[in-house]
């Protein structure tokens, strides 16, 4: 120890008082050995002294293949926006449920209750009313400083809670052709096999562009993201999630949301658009090129012989495994066969799931059947366990099937009819997904 | 209270008097201000110093197999101006340049008025007294490159603010106690809200934190250290202040909502092991409705451990030595469990570091670093490991 009256404080800079020479014979001791020890032993323990890439089979959050060198540019430029966390000072809010895409869609994955979406409306004579006077149908529960944030009307007479879906493989889902939608389409269940698929019809917004193909009703298209199916295109995802979910307008919508509790029209002081159209259209580019999420032990004979049941207990009736994109102006997702398991139609899935909330005009117990893929990868990103079903409330793979009611109720029935090694193949089958 | 005004008043009461004294029998006017200035009618009396240092680094990261290449950086060049005015008053100025020029700092500019060495009076732009890296940050004198987690993510390093206090330093017999208390302006409102999504006291720092205080209440921030000669040091720190703009044009328009930060610092030679240890825990006011997505605990520590292998004469330098050192880290940017699941929140970084370095005299380092650490999410997802190697060197001048 130095002698001297100071303590560990920015006085004792050295030309204020020169530290005194050392000079001391060489030594090598104990203590010394350990530290050179210690690293040697603890480095093997690590997987490697530079962290190498996790598998490839393991993650979500990659491009598709064969992307352009702009293309990759661009969805690097979308993914750091997706990344990208607002501030009160970047224009959050004043009331939102989240700070980032990513927070919500951890690794391009599923979410966590910390970060689920609440929506209410009320039904009163039969007419659907999302309450927009308070703040309806999208609940913003948290707020900036001095901002309150929004609470659940007493009367309001729905609410579901939304988890937070994968967003991977979703630019395929968008190419998949209305036509093949509406061929799987059964609304009067003419197969007699209880299962009536119908297709959600959505009034587009105003800045839409239809695809090529589409088949429109009265101006109205099919919608096919959302839990309800409530958005026709991932560009009206992604408007709606900067405005509903943030509180940052775009050039696409360019007022602020603020909670109508509170009165008046009390947005925050950033100056509107908070992102311009580059932005939203970038990140819409990141999330059309992410890969069809990866598949693990595809070829191990248990997860062969669980999709052999997945499909003989007809799972597959809403699960649909295999569906063709149409023709894209990203040659990559053009016309290629995917294994997604959805239909993206809308079945009603009996008493215990419906939460008496209408999202654009659909029977409150239906839901969009949601694409399965990506479903082994799910504990990675929700905390390392699982949160299934719209709202989380599956903590398990046999939990959720067992909350299948409705038209899948047979599906379930079959389920719980089959021998203990065949559910269990059925399991290791989705968890190879 | 405006600090700033009380800062100009100490200015007022202590710099001009002496500015006056070597004025009186003097026989120029007022036009000959600019050279009339004491540091330059003192010239040969030498009662100014210049000095500093420079820190300069070569940094390889890889981050779960992504690389960022090898960049090199002039992390620091500073420079540090001292000067006593008449006997017992010194003023210490310290002008960071980060980063080549990007970010530019008045790191320190303080004037010490000593009453006695039990009772120093300052004021100025102040280092914070809280933990020990805070005030002791140079990095000539550090053998890893990176300052501890603790002292730049828990405790806001390097924080500096404008404010106003006292210090002092009581010896008996081989016992050293010293204490520093201040007023200051207080951390500003990005502590939450900011752009990395999560409680942050670095946010904390705006640009007018040098300017005027946010909300016109004063943050405290005092120290207490005891030094056995023979031993070593422990220091207990503690800050406290208001952060949020609760007012506005004297309405008030939200709740007025403060954090604390309590450190405590050790630092030992075992056996010529150089021991240094610093742990420190916030505690920060948050709207409920921001509860578990912004912490309102963290806290973090660290211990380090410095040998020196060899010390003789070599190359050439008189004193010169090779130490071999190893730091444990660990820091919680959100403590608590969630609600809904009862397991726990994370936002945690745990690292490992090793170093090596080369010190041709004791103001001067050459060193080598390796670091891995351990990133978890806020839900507690499988960590991201994030590893490299840094190679620089620090110096004074
Ligand atoms: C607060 C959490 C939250 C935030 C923030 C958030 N999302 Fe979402 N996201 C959700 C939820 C919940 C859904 C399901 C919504 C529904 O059913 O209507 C969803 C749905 C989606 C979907 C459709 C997925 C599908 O399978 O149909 C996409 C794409 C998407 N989000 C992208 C984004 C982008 C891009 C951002 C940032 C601009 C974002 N999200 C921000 C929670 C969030
Ligand atoms: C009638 C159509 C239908 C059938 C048949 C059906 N499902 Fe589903 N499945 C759905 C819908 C719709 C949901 C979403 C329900 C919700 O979110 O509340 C769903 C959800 C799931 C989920 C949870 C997915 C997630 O991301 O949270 C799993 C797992 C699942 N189904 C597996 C199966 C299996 C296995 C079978 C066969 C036993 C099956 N489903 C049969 C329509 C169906």
């Amino acid at each position: 120890m130095n002698s001297d009256n100071s303590t560990g404080s920015a006085d004792n800079y050295p030309f204020q008082q020169y530290c005194p020479a050392r000079r001391r014979p060489v030594t090598i001791n104990f203590l010394c050995l350990l530290l050179l020890i210690v690293p040697i032993l603890l480095l093997p323990s690590c997987d490697s002294i530079l962290p190498s890439a996790p598998a490839s089979e393991d993650v979500l959050a990659e491009p598709v293949e064969d992307l352009s060198p702009e293309q990759l540019a661009l969805h690097i430029s979308g993914d750091i926006e997706f990344a990208r966390v607002f501030g009160a000072a970047d224009g959050l809010g004043p009331v939102f449920v989240a700070a980032s895409c990513e927070s919500c869609h951890v690794g391009d994955g599923k979410g966590h209750p910390l970060t689920t979406l609440t929506r209410f409306g009320r039904l009163a004579d039969g007419v659907w009313d999302p309450m927009p006077d308070f703040g309806g149908p999208q609940l913003q529960q948290r707020a900036i400083d001095g901002f309150a944030p929004e609470m659940i009307p007493a009367h309001a007479t729905g609410v579901t809670r939304l988890m937070p879906p994968a967003v991977t493989g979703l630019g395929y889902l968008e190419l998949v052709p209305d036509e093949t939608l509406l061929a799987l389409a059964d609304p009067d269940d003419a197969d007699g096999d209880g299962i009536s698929g119908v297709a959600q019809y959505v009034d587009p917004p105003d800045y839409f562009q239809p695809q090529p193909g589409s088949i429109p009703i009265d101006g109205r298209y099919i919608g096919r993201f959302g839990k309800k199916a409530g958005a026709i295109d991932l560009l009206q995802q992604v408007v709606n999630a900067y405005k509903n979910d943030m509180g940052i307008t775009s050039d696409f919508e360019i007022d602020d949301l603020f909670n109508p509790q509170a009165g008046g029209n009390t947005v925050d002081e950033v100056a509107d658009p908070e992102v311009p159209a580059s932005t939203v259209h970038s990140v819409v580019f990141y999330i059309r090129t992410l890969k069809v999420p990866p598949r693990r032990d595809a070829d191990n004979p248990e997860v062969l012989a669980g999709e052999e049941v997945f499909k003989r207990i007809n799972c597959s009736g809403c699960h649909t495994p295999v569906l063709q994109t149409g023709p894209s102006d990203i040659e990559a997702l053009a016309n290629v066969e995917i294994y997604p398991f959805t239909d993206l139609l809308l079945h009603d899935m009996g008493a215990e799931l419906n939460d008496a909330y209408i999202d654009v005009g659909e029977e409150p117990g239906e839901w969009r059947t949601p694409p399965l893929w990506g479903l082994g990868l799910a504990a990675d990103s929700q905390g390392g366990r699982m949160f299934l079903m719209h709202d989380g409330r599956a903590a398990t793979l046999t939990e959720a099937i067992l909350l299948h009611g409705g038209e899948a109720a047979a599906s379930r029935a079959a389920f719980q009819a089959l021998s203990a090694s065949e559910q269990n193949q059925l399991l290791r089958f989705l968890e190879s997904l | 209270m405006n600090l700033k005004h009380l800062f100009v008043a100490i200015l007022l009461t202590v710099v001009l008097p002496s500015y006056l004294l070597r004025a009186q029998d003097d026989s120029t006017t007022t036009l000959d201000a600019a050279y009339t200035r004491p540091f330059i009618t003192n010239i040969g009396s030498s009662s100014t110093a210049i000095g500093g240092y420079l820190e300069g680094n070569t940094n390889y990261f890889a981050e779960d197999g992504i690389s960022e290449g090898l960049s090199m950086e002039l992390r620091r060049f500073n420079v540090f101006l001292f000067s006593t005015i008449g006997q017992r008053i010194r003023f210490l100025a310290e002008l960071e340049f980060e980063h080549g020029t990007e970010e530019i700092a008045l790191e320190t500019a303080q004037l010490d008025l000593e009453i006695d060495p039990a009772l120093v009076l300052r004021g100025g732009i102040v280092l914070v007294p809280i933990g020990a890296n805070n005030v002791n940050h140079d990095s000539p004198r550090w053998e890893f490159i990176e300052r501890p987690l603790v002292a730049t993510e828990i405790i806001p390093s390097t924080l500096s603010e404008i404010g106003f206090g006292l210090n002092g330093n009581l010896a008996f017999d081989r016992w050293v106690l010293a204490y520093d208390a201040y007023l200051l302006n207080g951390l500003q409102n990005d502590v939450i809200l900011n752009s990395e999504g999560r409680t942050w006291l670095q946010a904390g720092k705006s640009e007018e934190l040098l300017a005027e205080d946010n909300n016109g209440e004063p943050a405290f921030s005092a120290k207490l250290a005891l030094r056995q000669r023979d031993y070593g040091e422990v220091g207990l720190s503690f800050y406290r202040g208001v952060y949020n703009s609760f007012e506005r044009e004297g309405e008030a328009i939200d709740d007025a909502r403060s954090l604390s930060i309590f450190a405590i610092d050790v630092a030992t030679e075992i056996e010529k092991a150089r021991i240094h240890a610093e742990f420190a825990f916030n505690a920060i006011d948050i709207p409920a409705n921001l509860d578990e997505l912004y912490g309102d605990a963290q806290w973090g520590g660290y211990v380090e451990v410095t040998y020196p292998i060899l010390e003789s004469p070599l190359f050439g330098f008189e004193n010169a030595s090779l130490l071999a050192g190893l730091r444990l880290e660990r820091i919680d940017y959100n403590v608590g469990s969630f609600a809904a699941t009862g397991r726990n929140r994370g936002d945690e970084i745990d690292a490992l570091a090793f170093s090596l370095s080369f010190r041709p005299s004791a103001d001067a380092v050459i060193r080598a670093n390796y670091s891995h650490h351990w990133i978890t999410d806020l839900l507690g997802n499988p960590s991201i490991k994030r590893a490299g190697f840094q190679f620089g060197f620090a110096s004074y001048f």
